[in-house]
């Protein structure tokens, strides 16, 4: 019986011939991830397990980036628990504020995740290191911290869902709008507890930066891990930032798919999901009568330069509309530096709009941009729970970047075509 | 082990952002989490919550972040179990690991707010005081009985590396 990718990374991480969707295992981790809200609670869970030092100070990566630079005293407090552990443990992966970013958007450029690796992340979204063929998947802090002790994890196998897409993607159509789309026809719970493979014709044509806005948001989905074929593009991305070898897996012929879902996505328009789910999704150009206050492009599923270029593409020579806060947050040092350069920076300044140091802030409702009462928002963040940004009687609506910039401009709701014309 | 206790129910999709909102986040503390539990769905939970009762709730209960933050306040509520139609994966797995019981039963229907239910953690037998009406949890693979019956992973990890003797 053919496997799947899935099950061939973990197969290969338990030393194990073959493995079968239901199979419990354990699971050696190629990289532990966590952050300045999850670690802290790790590191006091790492202490109780009675181990002094962890197994690999190579193999962890430390991102305080979601209440940093810190937002308050206890933030701050949290903040040096992660710093401190990170010098005494000699943690070689630690990025202090200055040298940081998103840690998702960071991980991959850092050259940390490479295809056939297994990852693991106290921080759902986690999962968007599919995107380069990896196995990488959200756990709690107590995991992390039984990781950062032993190397290993244990893991029921996934059964896997397969996604085909098929056709052509119109204009200002990308990455964000299929995953919207994908979790609209599912539900928030239609891949629990499976491995979503993304595949076909339109993933070929897709970016790496719109294939990590799909993986990150397969979390939104309930899925374990969300996984992409690797290609001539990740090989591209890979260049220059990976030296360690690695294995590229496939899926078999033969491999047992859950189910198998194949769309044509010619005929999407720019998507938005409407509060308080991501599985709420309509076109963007039927919500035209939705007032916002604030709009937010960034965030791990959407920070990185594609991003960055469609806003700024159509904010140049517009302004932000009156009524409307738009803040600009780049996922990394790097990407900012390149925005910089690229003259995008001075685009979103000149349009009106606020542009932070990278921070997950506003995506959590943690500082860089809370909402009031009633207020509402379009992001392109990942959540759009009650509460999520702010006060619990706010909204958020999630959608890519360019409707975020095309909703930015005309102070509702927009389809890009509204403002590019 | 064996809970009767009162019941406090939810629907579907109860995310992790209303278990515990990220403003509550620059804490780890259990005590305060356990204040702000549910806040976002039900601000008078914390308040009415009583040591030992039991949650009983919809589809995919813990959706959303991997923050074990969620479980811990559910937990330091003095909340006894919480039983879901289905739980989203990482709340599972946290609550498992820190040893808050939970129990999976697709067949749970017709329980309400202040029914009082028996509940087997062992045997995953479901009893609605109030109705009569039994149901039966899914059942734990032999591995997480064994972290279970550890109480949680931190004891498992000690066990494994030797750190506690058998």
């Amino acid at each position: 019986m053919g496997m799947t990718v899935t099950e061939k990374i973990l197969a290969a991480h338990a030393d194990l011939p073959e493995v079968v969707p239901g199979q419990l295992i354990m699971a050696r981790v190629d990289l532990a991830l966590a952050n300045d809200i999850t670690a802290p609670v790790a590191i006091r869970e790492f202490a109780r397990m009675g181990v002094k030092e962890v197994f690999d100070a190579t193999r962890i990566a430390l991102v305080p980036d979601h209440f940093t630079p810190n937002k308050d005293i206890s933030s701050a407090e949290q903040a040096r628990l992660v710093r401190d552990f990170a010098r005494e443990q000699g943690i070689v992966h630690y990025f202090e504020v200055g040298r940081m970013g998103i840690e998702h958007c960071l991980l991959p450029e850092q050259g940390l995740v490479a295809p056939g690796e297994l990852i693991v992340g106290a921080d759902s979204h986690t999962c968007t290191y599919g995107a380069l063929g990896a196995f990488a998947t959200g756990v709690g802090s107590t995991d992390l911290a039984a990781v950062m002790a032993t190397g290993e994890i244990w893991l029921r196998v996934p059964e896997t869902i397969k996604f085909v897409y098929t056709g052509r993607l119109r204009p200002w159509v990308g990455g964000k709008d299929l995953i919207l789309y994908t979790i609209g026809r599912i539900g928030v719970d239609g891949a629990r507890y499976a491995a979503m493979e993304f595949t076909g014709p339109v993933v070929h044509e897709l970016s790496m930066d719109s294939r990590f806005t799909m993986a990150n948001m397969a979390i939104e989905a309930g899925a374990k891990n969300g996984i992409f074929p690797v290609d001539e593009k990740t090989h591209a991305y890979l260049a220059g930032r990976i030296k360690r070898p690695f294995r590229v897996y496939e899926s078999d012929p033969d491999a047992r798919y859950r189910q198998v879902y194949e769309w044509d996505v010619s005929e999407l328009t720019p998507l938005v999901a409407r509060p308080h789910l991501p599985e709420n999704v309509a076109p963007a150009r039927e919500l035209r009568e939705v007032i916002i206050d604030q709009v937010v492009i960034g965030s791990c599923p959407n920070g990185r330069m594609e991003d960055l270029r469609i806003a700024a593409s159509l904010l140049r020579g517009r302004r932000v509309h009156p009524r409307v806060r738009l803040i600009v947050i780049p996922g990394t040092q790097a990407i900012y530096l390149e925005a910089l350069r690229e003259g995008l920076i001075e685009i979103f300044i000149d349009a009106g709009a606020a542009v932070s140091t990278p921070t997950c802030g506003p995506c959590l409702g943690g500082h860089m941009g809370i909402l009031a009462r009633n207020e509402r928002a379009v992001a392109t963040t990942n959540r759009n729970f009650v509460g999520r940004m702010g006060h619990p009687e706010s909204e958020v609506y999630l959608a890519g970047p360019a409707v975020a910039a095309a909703s930015a401009v005309l102070g509702r709701i927009a389809d890009p075509e509204e403002v590019a014309g | 082990m064996k809970i009767q206790s009162r019941v406090h129910c939810f629907g579907d999709d109860i995310d992790t952002d209303k278990i515990i909102p990220a403003r509550y986040l620059n804490t780890s503390d259990p005590a305060e989490l356990a204040r702000h539990c549910l806040e976002d769905e039900d601000p008078t939970f914390a308040g009415r919550v009583r040591p030992g009762e039991i949650i009983v709730a919809g589809e995919n209960f813990g959706c959303g972040s991997s923050r074990e933050h969620a479980p811990l306040a559910i937990k330091a509520a003095g909340v006894a179990c919480v039983i879901a139609k289905s739980f989203a994966r990482i709340f599972y797995r946290n609550a498992i690991n820190i040893g808050l019981p939970i129990l999976e039963c697709s067949a749970i229907e017709g329980v309400e707010t202040g029914h009082e239910l028996s509940v087997d953690l062992e045997r995953g037998e479901i009893t609605d005081l109030t109705t009569g009406r039994t149901y039966r949890a899914a059942p734990f693979p032999p591995f997480m009985k064994e972290l279970i019956a550890a109480g949680g992973l931190v004891n498992y990890v000690r066990r494994k590396l030797g750190v506690d003797k058998n």
